[in-house]
């Protein structure tokens, strides 16, 4: 059996369908119809929940996707939807702000855009434009072109900051902890079933009972198997209950990933050594998918387009696959063989992802391409590490996304730049190197004309941001957007304007 | 206000209070109705209703083929699956099986042949949605292939048309252009739009004891659905009550296309006894239903020396999908639009009705108005391009002589601009705002200087390149249709002075509700709390027009105020007999009534009214005045007024990707007195924002087959929060009253401000044109995509450089 508490109620289910959303639990099993399905493919965001999830003393509350998480994934947590936020007639400081700023209109996206602002205020205490539109950016409003709704997430907590949830913390965090004894989590609805195993030991005990099995880390790829391809995922194995796989640990000469970690606890430890990556995973799906997603995920569903593969290739990462008792260790860049094929054998799982750290880290870049800054798939995404001393260029990692069945290194474009000056013509060098590197496809994101060209196009930019760092390279980069972000509204309430007379 | 609750007050408390103000009131910023309710969760949409045990859900097997003939269609398979009540086919349907809007052409489920990919085809009904869905795709379904018409273009060169083209004649245009100084001709696409409603569409149907049907339903047309789902069970009308309380989103796209799936509900209702829904999964609502028009657009203008436009060819080829749907009207609105602000001079403006193997493209927020309405603002760019001058003068110079008898500069009209204020189709432009509020948007907006900024930036940028635009709005507000200007609406007032309203209007988050609750409280001087607003109801309000053509508020508005009136017409005449006053002696204010010297609180007013027998309900309709039209001879006055706007943005492109983002935002828009600032303001930035989605990032593809590839918001993106613009400063025109005798003089807000994002359009072709010198017009097509902007860029540096190579030396860029 698995057990949550459903904001303070405790709910213990035995034998529920497995490929059961949180969702549609929601709706049609605990009859709380607040949530809404707006694509059930983890996009607009008009599902969302907040997961409560203990950390030491402190619960951590996490924005999800309600409609591409399997129920498993609630065990020991505290789930909370739009329902529980209100206290009596008292509205939630982030649902009350909503209300002032005129902020719903049709009102089917509102009840996920309270949960994201509710979690963001859990989060962050005061948090200014950037952070509001990276916790709303996986929300879709299509009525009010967003402005109330990022004025009401300014001004939420202006007059009281303390919740009923701050209130029970201490009660809480008694109640999930005592929901961490349960032994052998599982769910078993006759037909299938699911795992949350506890440690990497009974993973790879029950990996090897059921090589079929599928690994659940966040869910957030693998539930569109059920919710858009209409599949049956018989034997299900979670392992976000993993706490040794969901480790991120910095070493001295390398950071260690656990592959069940989520991409938002990745995301801190690699854009401290890499700004640039913390760039990239600011545009990595959304914050719901980041809280879910992990890299392991990433990587493991070995998609073409996945978006940390070529920066983690670029940085010479390597992946841990474990099976049973042993383990070894390849380059991720020889981890992807062809399209959705992958050098991990049938009871192999990655345990963790290994980056290595270097002295220099000012010369990694990644540039995403794709038809809309947040939240979308990349239809190009390229990653450049060079190691330049003296104005020659003595190594270069250079990989793609989007340009091949797999994520893959520019061989030809790299040799282009090793051991030479670092200079124009060099650089133009290695863009008709990167010709014979790839034959991208056409689809719906892009040409192959156009991913050829943007590919290019990155070394003319990579140069120009490391030649001329003073120079606006980024639509979207501080020295471009910042001297036109206006001060916070103010947040008083419009009453007057009688403007019929 | 109930008797029990009300708290006793002396006459002078009274008094006092009915001195004050009403605070919510018309002109408030009263919040939305459903506002509090929405934020808790506790907004009831139709899938949230609580269902029965026998409840049956719907879903349908679409179409994989855009032309076929189905030579085998077996659906025994279907019944395979335990939990499976019916499978229903065309020959299934018990009454008519067309549910085309005006015209004939949609056939409830394909019968013997499918015209596009994802035309529903069977639908099963089961104990759920995932039953009813394996047991859907277990029928056995097989097609011959047909020629399938893929492309407008290809349907304009073989006349493949749902109706035949119409034309818009003024003088003599070929003459004008042969006697013109300067001419340019081109061509653009623009592109259609997901309606990406965040509810997709759904119905939900109860049987009744008299054959009849309950129909929950989100549509923007409830008699409509009444009408359609009486004619499929072959039942009268008044078998059939539609309820209609709110939809989570429409913006058209709920006009004629929730038909169908409350269609089906009703048939397998019928035919089993059993409650039933149909609700779509995002990628089958994307794949079935129609989308905004997609559009062919040639043109072909002469103009003087200053750009001023003396003569304009312009050919409209709307994409109209596989039927006729609503696309007559939308083509011409397209045609009535293809001035925007401007005199055009001597004009043939003519629309082609392609018929291609796609979804039915429908109603969408604007109704054809922005795919015209684009065409003169890509044309002025492009002469002043040619010209050399601001785009913004070139605007000055074309458009239609403001009120108060200035030209487009403000300036007294000189022989040249006289009689430059009549359209294309010989409507009058009687009250064009646009010179003043240009005026006070390039003063507000620091246009000039701004320009200056964006050449020195650009000068200096090498990646990064920035533009700015300023584009007008003149939107012409009434249905098309005539006979459609019309609304009903039902006030009762209870005994407690409580009071119910009914209107014919549907909410679909518009705050069509509040305004409308907003005009009754003012009209019986009473609080908005007061009020109870109530689902739309055919049982109600009968006839009603569908919520379109931004028509809301001021039809139904004026529906509600004359039933109040009607009742306060009648309390009056009662309370001066009754107090041996004269009617001028009662007045109504904040929440009481005065008579002469005395003073009581509604709720006590009204209970007296009640025991003297004073009827307290009553309907109410109104009908636009002054509009008509003839289409024979493509003249009239259409439209009853015209709602203007002006925005002005500021965009960065970068000339390596593509990718764009909007910096900055001036709107000014006009919504006459406002019912309402903060709904209005809403409307507005949420129509400039899904307007700008639709010329940037909302790309429809579809395959060589005819298949929607962009099925969902994985592929399909509409604009997320941090594409609003950075600063986005939004204003109402002040003190600018409608000067027609509309709903307290106020002014259609629904569309009119989607075409607003078309600045972003001209931005960023303006960033573009800066790699020329701004003496290149780029060519781009809609929407403007990231990879549309680079192709854009490299053919205007390609050009550059062939220009140039001679004397300059290469830019920096090319050598690297």
């Amino acid at each position: 059996m698995i057990k949550f508490l459903l904001n303070r109620e405790l709910r213990v289910e035995e034998s529920i369908d497995p490929n059961m959303t949180v969702l549609q639990y929601l709706r049609t099993e605990a009859g709380k119809t607040g949530t809404k399905e707006g694509c059930a493919s983890g996009d607009c965001g008009a599902c969302t929940v907040v997961v409560g999830e203990l950390d030491g003393e402190d619960i951590r509350y996490k924005s999800i996707n309600s409609c591409l998480t399997f129920l498993s994934a609630l065990h020991g947590k505290q789930l909370i939807t739009v329902e529980d936020l209100k206290e009596g007639s008292q509205l939630h400081p982030a649902q009350q702000a909503l209300v002032d700023q005129h902020g719903s209109q049709c009102g089917f996206c509102t009840p996920g855009f309270v949960m994201s602002m509710f979690a963001l205020g859990k989060n962050i205490a005061d948090p200014n434009k950037a952070q509001i539109e990276e916790a709303l950016a996986g929300n879709l409003c299509r009525c009010t072109g967003y402005r109330p709704i990022v004025d009401a997430a300014e001004s939420m907590y202006q007059n009281t900051r303390q919740d009923q949830f701050d209130r029970d913390h201490a009660q809480t965090v008694a109640r999930l902890r005592a929901l961490q004894i349960e032994e052998q989590p599982q769910l078993n609805d006759g037909s299938k079933q699911a795992h949350n195993p506890r440690s990497i030991a009974e993973l790879a005990e029950l990996l090897s009972q059921n090589p079929d099995a599928r690994l659940v880390a966040g869910g957030t790829d693998l539930a569109l198997e059920v919710t858009q391809f209409h599949r049956e995922l018989e034997t299900l194995i979670y392992v976000g209950d993993i706490a040794e796989m969901k480790q991120v640990t910095v070493h001295d000469d390398r950071i260690e990933l656990g592959a069940a970690a989520p991409l938002t606890d990745c995301y801190k430890a690699l854009a401290n050594d890499f700004p640039d990556f913390g760039n990239l995973l600011h545009r990595f799906a959304s914050l719901q998918i980041r809280n879910q997603g992990t890299l392991g995920g990433n990587i493991g569903n070995a998609s073409p387009i996945g978006d940390s593969p070529p920066a983690l290739i670029a940085l010479n990462a390597e992946v841990v696959l474990r099976q049973g008792n042993g383990s070894r260790t390849i380059k991720l860049e020889d981890y992807f063989i062809d399209y959705k094929v992958t050098a991990q054998q049938p009871g192999e799982f990655i345990e963790k992802v290994v980056v290595p750290r270097v002295a220099s880290n000012e010369a990694f870049r990644s540039y995403k391409i794709s038809k809309r800054i947040d939240d979308d798939i990349s239809a190009v995404l390229g990653c450049f590490n060079l190691t330049i001393k003296d104005g020659v260029i003595h190594n270069a990692r250079v990989a793609f996304g989007g340009m091949a069945a797999i994520p893959k290194r520019a061989q030809h474009c790299e040799a282009a730049l090793t051991g030479q000056a670092w200079n124009a013509a060099t650089i133009k060098q290695a863009k008709q190197a990167l010709a014979n590197d790839f034959a991208p496809i056409s689809d719906f994101r892009a040409s192959k004309e156009y991913r050829m060209l943007t590919a290019t196009n990155m070394l003319t930019r990579y140069f120009v941001e490391l030649d001329e760092p003073a120079t606006d390279s980024r639509v979207f980069s501080d020295s471009v957007v910042q001297s036109y972000i206006p001060e916070p509204r103010s947040v008083t309430t419009q009453t007057g304007g009688s403007a019929h007379v | 206000m109930s008797n029990h609750h009300s708290n006793k007050l002396t006459p002078e408390q009274m008094l006092s209070q009915a001195k004050q103000e009403l605070q919510t009131g018309v002109g408030r910023s009263v919040k939305h109705d459903s506002a509090v309710k929405q934020v808790c969760g506790e907004a009831v949409y139709i899938d949230d209703r609580l269902e029965f045990p026998n409840q049956l859900h719907v879903y349908a097997r679409l179409s994989e083929h855009a032309h076929a003939k189905i030579t085998k269609l077996d659906v025994s398979p279907c019944y395979d699956f335990p939990g499976v009540a019916i499978t229903i086919t065309a020959k299934d349907v018990p009454g008519l099986l067309d549910i085309g809007a005006i015209m004939p052409g949609d056939p409830l489920l394909a019968d013997g042949k499918v015209e596009f990919y994802g035309q529903p085809v069977l639908a099963v009904a089961a104990n759920d949605h995932e039953t009813a869905r394996k047991a859907a795709m277990a029928a056995i379904v097989e097609y011959e292939e047909l020629d399938a018409v893929l492309s407008v273009e290809q349907a304009l060169e073989q006349e493949h048309y749902i109706d035949q083209p119409h034309q818009h004649v003024r003088g003599d245009s070929q003459s004008a252009l042969a006697n013109a100084k300067h001419s340019i001709q081109g061509s653009v696409h623009i592109g259609g739009q997901e309606h990406f409603y965040l509810e997709t569409q759904i119905s939900s149907v109860i049987p009744t004891e008299d054959g009849g049907m309950i129909v929950y339903t989100s549509t923007q047309n409830p008699t409509e659905v009444q009408k359609l789902v009486a004619e499929v069970l072959d039942v009268p009308f008044n078998k059939i009550q539609i309820d209609m309380r709110r939809m989570g989103g429409g913006f058209g796209g709920k006009e004629t296309q929730a038909a169908a799936p409350a269609c089906m509900a009703a048939v397998v209702a019928k035919l089993t006894g059993r409650p039933t829904k149909m609700r779509l999964p995002r990628m089958e609502d994307m794949m079935m239903t129609g989308k905004r028009h997609p559009f062919f657009n040639q043109y072909h203008v002469g103009f003087d020396d200053n750009g001023r436009i003396t003569g304009c060819e312009m050919k409209l080829a709307g994409n109209c999908g596989y039927s006729p749907d609503l696309s007559n009207s939308i083509i011409d609105r397209a045609m009535f639009h293809s001035d925007n602000s401007y005199y055009l001079g001597d004009a043939t403006i003519t629309g082609y009705r392609c018929k291609t193997n796609t979804a039915s493209n429908t109603a969408y927020r604007g109704f054809g108005g922005p795919q015209g309405l684009i065409m003169p603002e890509i044309i002025l760019d492009d002469i002043a391009r040619q010209l050399g001058k601001d785009p913004l003068e070139v605007r000055k110079h074309n458009l239609y002589n403001g009120m108060n008898g200035v030209n487009g500069f403000g300036q007294p009209l000189s022989d040249a601009d006289q009689g430059r204020d009549t359209t294309h189709y010989y409507q009058q432009v009687e009250d064009n705002q646009l010179p003043e509020m240009i005026a006070e948007l390039e003063a507000s907006s620091d246009y000039h200087a701004r320009r200056e900024a964006i050449r020195a930036y650009n000068a200096t940028s090498p990646i990064l390149k920035k533009g700015l635009a300023m584009t007008p709005v003149k939107f012409g507000i009434s249905f098309t249709a005539t006979f459609l200007n019309q609304a009903g609406a039902l006030i009762h007032i209870y005994t407690d002075g409580s009071i119910h309203l009914n209107h014919g209007g549907t909410e679909m988050g518009q705050g069509l509700n509040t305004k409308v609750a907003q005009i009754v409280a003012e009209e019986f001087q009473v609080d908005f709390d007061n009020i109870q607003i109530t689902a739309t109801n055919t049982d109600k309000v009968p006839n009603t027009s569908p919520t379109a053509a931004s028509s809301g508020a001021d039809l139904n508005g004026k529906a509600a105020q004359n039933a109040a009136q009607t009742i306060k017409q009648r309390l009056v005449v009662f309370a001066a007999h009754h107090f041996n006053v004269t009617e001028e002696d009662v007045r109504f204010a904040n929440n009481h009534v005065l008579i002469r010297d005395e003073v009581l609180p509604f709720a006590e007013f009204i209970q007296l009214a009640y025991f003297h027998q004073i009827s307290l309900s009553s309907t109410g309709f109104y009908r636009t005045p002054k509009i008509y039209y003839d289409r024979d001879n493509a003249r009239g006055r259409p439209f009853y007024y015209f709602a203007y706007g002006l925005s002005c943005s500021e965009v960065v492109v970068d000339t390596l990707t593509g990718e764009y983002k909007i910096l900055r935002t001036d709107i000014l828009h006009d919504v006459g007195a406002s019912l309402n600032p903060a709904i209005d303001i809403g409307q507005i930035e949420g129509a400039y924002v899904q307007g700008a989605g639709w010329l940037t990032s909302e790309e429809l593809v579809w395959n060589d087959q005819g298949r929607l590839m962009t099925s969902g918001p994985a592929s399909y993106k509409i604009p997320a929060v941090a594409d609003m613009p950075v600063d986005f400063r939004v204003k109402l025109v002040e003190n600018r009253k409608n000067r027609e005798d509309t709903v307290f003089h106020s002014k259609a807000v629904g569309e009119p401000p989607f075409m607003l994002g078309i600045s972003v359009f001209c931005a960023i072709k303006d960033a573009i044109a800066s790699l020329a010198d701004y003496r290149v017009s780029p060519r781009i097509d809609a929407p403007a995509t990231p990879e549309r902007v680079l192709w854009a860029v490299e053919a205007i540096k390609q050009h550059s450089a062939e220009t140039t190579r001679a004397t300059a030396e290469p830019a920096e860029l090319e050598t690297v």
